[in-house]
């Protein structure tokens, strides 16, 4: 198991350096230039040549490169142009934020997904089945920002129930951390929620018309026993696979969404930094990302074993 | 055990240890601002955050004069080239460092020297600055220069604390300690930046506020949502699309003011491949592109009042403004005229714009409205980052940017037409507006500056390298528990006077 998890990390190392030259050179292809675009509206031709220098914007895009690579591997992803701090910094500030919007976004998905996708397996083509998957492509279908705008208004400005924005830190102040992130988790886990919902559905009626199923009916269990324990626990495996992409999706920041709920994670971040061509926190964002989607996924994979001991001869 | 029995007391503790009633105001900013060192930021939202952290040498009234704020007052020698003041006595910065001559002279000098610092074009016509009393300093300059006292009302003339300066060098924009009404609490990137009230403030009396939040939110609905929520107090640069709704909401209030800015289109007229189009080329085409707008109109349509036509890069209503050129009246006829006369019948046009939905309508609108003199206009939406590049090096036919405007009048003008000029992306060059901006520049008298302007604007008329739609409005909402804010033409928000009822 162990030699397992070593083999897949180390397998992540190549993916990682060719994502990182991925979106180098990519950034590199758009126009524009991160010291003029900094340099505001009294640009001043000197400060502009000394700040290229400085920030090495003059070399060849390969030197340029290297040099982030040297410095990313002694653990130094660089300094924002644009606020002058370490990249690492902003990151450290902006990952927790972030893990909790998705961990909380999850739980939403889950909370409505699971639950209608084993309905509608359940009570396949009856009204139940139709209202779940209405609600499930109406989930696909609203677009966050609408929905977001549409919450405020609802639930801030005519009930007064949730603040629409002032993000707490969760360890400074847990209950208004909560507050401020439950509309925003909401929206995103609501989207969520539909797609998990379809392949929960599709996996369940694939396990209930299995063999053993039949078999179990047949000994007289209960229907809650063959649906939550007989058939649930083999039609979950699907359903890790998709929780891990989702989740390492969430990851990657949600922008729009965070941006209504000014809710300060990655996808502000790297949005900001895109458009000030603030190369070195779209590098050092991306990068953070790609780690958590891979270790998402490894844990996936790790997960399916636990759940399903047939997996482990061909570890 | 003990901490079940201890907690009653740590609560009581905490409920008397509260301030009697701390008045929190909550900001909403459209922006992010960038780093927090005077000499080093760019940002128009960082200029709103130092209105509240740092104090200048001087301010600028809502009337656009120079008022004192930490100088109490100064003069001009009779050749212009030595300015002198005298500062207010007994300032301290957030730190306790006194402020004086001495401070005086290490913040200009930092500005003017620090590799790093964007302050030095505007601190170009310093020689030297001295100290010449404990609280007094002398400037001198290497010619006249009557603009350098409104640059010492913005950034360059903002005073930190040469303690802090010293101690964190190119860091000191994380934790900056100037001498404003509030200082420095903390701040996380994107979401908020948190200031308190500064207890030895000098003008400490004026200041009703105890905590203080800025939020960038970019999304102007969610800004206005968010106040109307309650979870802030004010917001700045309202979309003139909400300016409605606003006014009849019985909870908020609206303020305005036109503002010193501009909404200008660039042509370009310089040497490059670009540069080679008819408009470019020709004076008269340019004419008549200008003709062909209806501004009145333009302005109406997208800034729903809020804004008023202009053709200079003064308002109408400034004191700058030459009456002799009014706002042109729509002339198709004239336009087509001119086009004619220039050898065309109609005139490929790219026009380069930025992707926001408010630049696109009023492109939009003089696309159609130029199309009637004969201009196929195709609009080349492009972020601003890119545009700012490809209108700086000069690869586009036609520009539409604005500028958030300046106190003194040569901040508007002097950097855009005369030649070589940082923010010249007309690539406009003519020796003689170069003098009399120049002139304006180092005229201490008010009336022979205005000369030299309308001299200046009358070949400008001719020339049009660039022209000018008109002047947008800052507008303001804000909840009606606060009151004593003043709308000033400059922007900012400054808070001395400004309370919030319980």
């Amino acid at each position: 198991m162990y030699s397992y998890i070593a083999k897949r990390l180390l397998v992540a190392i190549p993916t990682l350096l060719i994502i990182s030259v991925f979106v180098f050179s990519l950034q590199k292809l758009l126009p524009g230039d991160p010291v003029l675009a900094m340099a505001g509206e009294e640009r001043d031709p000197q400060v502009i040549e000394y700040l290229r220098e400085k920030y090495r914007l003059n070399d060849p895009v390969p030197i340029q490169y290297a040099h982030w690579l040297g410095s990313a591997l002694q653990g130094d992803l660089g300094i924002s142009l644009r606020t002058n701090l370490p990249v690492l910094t902003l990151v450290g500030q902006k990952l927790p934020v972030t893990i909790q919007l998705a961990i909380m976004s999850m739980i939403f998905a889950f909370a409505i997904g699971i639950p209608m996708g084993i309905l509608a397996a359940v009570k396949k083509n009856t009204a139940l089945d139709y209202i779940a998957n209405v609600v499930a492509l109406s989930g696909l279908s609203i677009p966050n920002f609408w929905l977001g705008i549409m919450l405020i208004l609802l639930v801030s400005v005519n009930l007064g129930w949730l603040p629409a924005s002032g993000y707490r830190p969760f360890f400074e102040d847990p209950l208004n951390s909560i507050k401020t992130m439950l509309m925003p988790a909401f929206v995103l886990g609501n989207a969520l929620a539909a797609t998990l919902m379809r392949h929960t559905r599709s996996a369940m009626l694939s396990v209930l018309s299995a063999d053993y199923i039949r078999t179990a009916r047949a000994k007289g269990l209960s229907e809650r026993k063959v649906v939550l324990e007989h058939s649930f626990r083999n039609a979950v495996l699907p359903i890790v696979t998709l929780s891990a992409l989702l989740f390492g999706e969430l990851l990657a920041g949600a922008v729009l969404t965070e941006q209504i709920f000014t809710i300060p994670g990655f996808g502000k971040l790297i949005v900001d930094a895109v458009f000030t061509r603030d190369y070195a926190v779209v590098q050092g964002v991306v990068l953070c990302t790609a780690i958590g989607f891979i270790l998402m996924n490894l844990i996936a994979d790790v997960l399916y074993v636990v759940l399903n001991p047939r997996m482990r001869a061909n570890l | 055990m003990r901490i079940t029995r201890f907690l009653p007391a740590l609560v009581a503790g905490a409920l008397f240890a509260l301030p009697a009633a701390a008045t929190e105001l909550k900001i909403g900013l459209q922006d992010d601002a960038d780093i927090l060192d005077p000499a080093q930021s760019q940002t128009f939202v960082g200029r709103i955050v130092y209105t509240a952290l740092c104090d200048k040498l001087v301010d600028v009234s809502p009337d656009l004069q120079i008022v004192p704020q930490l100088a109490t007052e100064w003069h001009w020698s009779d050749d212009g080239k030595e300015l002198s003041m005298k500062l207010r006595e007994g300032v301290k910065f957030h730190d306790g460092t006194p402020f004086n001559a001495e401070a005086v002279v290490y913040d200009i000098t930092r500005s003017m020297t620090l590799p790093e610092s964007k302050r030095k074009s505007e601190l170009k016509s310093v020689e030297k600055v001295e100290a010449t009393g404990e609280y007094e300093v002398k400037f001198t300059l290497k010619g006249p220069d009557v603009t350098l006292l409104a640059s010492l009302s913005d950034r360059a003339g903002m005073m930190i604390s040469p303690t802090a300066a010293k101690e964190m060098g190119l860091d000191f924009g994380n934790k900056p300690v100037c001498s404003g009404p509030f200082k420095f609490v903390e701040r996380v990137q994107q979401s908020r930046i948190v200031l308190e009230k500064f207890q030895d403030y000098w003008n400490k009396d004026n200041i009703f506020i105890d905590k203080l939040t800025y939020m960038p939110i970019p999304d102007t609905t969610v800004r206005l949502a968010n106040l109307r929520a309650g979870d802030l107090d004010m917001i700045e640069r309202l979309a003139a699309s909400d300016a409605a709704a606003v006014k009849s909401d019985p909870g908020l209030s609206y303020e305005s003011v036109v503002g010193t800015g501009w909404l200008g289109i660039y042509f370009n007229v310089g040497d490059s491949a670009q540069a080679d189009n008819p408009l470019g080329k020709d004076k008269r085409l340019r004419q008549a592109f200008s003709l062909a707008i209806d501004r009145e109109a333009a302005n109406q349509i997208v800034y729903e009042g809020t804004s008023v036509a202009g053709n200079q890069p003064f308002s109408p209503q400034s004191p700058w403004y030459d009456k002799d050129i009014p706002v042109p009246a729509r002339d198709i006829e004239k336009a087509k005229a001119l086009v004619k006369e220039a050898g065309f019948d109609r005139v490929p046009v790219e026009l380069i714009v930025t992707n926001n939905p408010v630049s696109m309508q009023m492109m939009q609108v003089v696309q159609s409205m130029v199309a009637e003199a004969g201009f196929d206009v195709s609009l080349k939406a492009t972020e601003f980052t890119t545009l700012l590049d490809e209108m700086e090096a000069g690869n586009y036919q036609v520009g539409r940017s604005d500028w958030s405007g300046r106190a003194d009048p040569d901040g508007n003008i002097h950097q855009f037409l005369t030649c070589k000029a940082a923010l010249n992306q007309s690539k406009y060059c003519n020796p003689e507006v170069d003098k009399l901006l120049n002139e304006a520049r180092q005229a201490p008298d008010t009336a022979v500056r205005k000369q030299k302007y309308d001299a200046a604007a009358a070949i400008l008329q001719d020339d049009l390298p660039m022209t000018y739609i008109g002047h947008q409005s800052w507008i303001w909402a804000l909840n009606k528990k606060v009151s004593g804010f003043v709308a000033s033409p400059d922007g900012m928000i400054r808070l001395a006077g400004v309370k919030k009822a319980d």
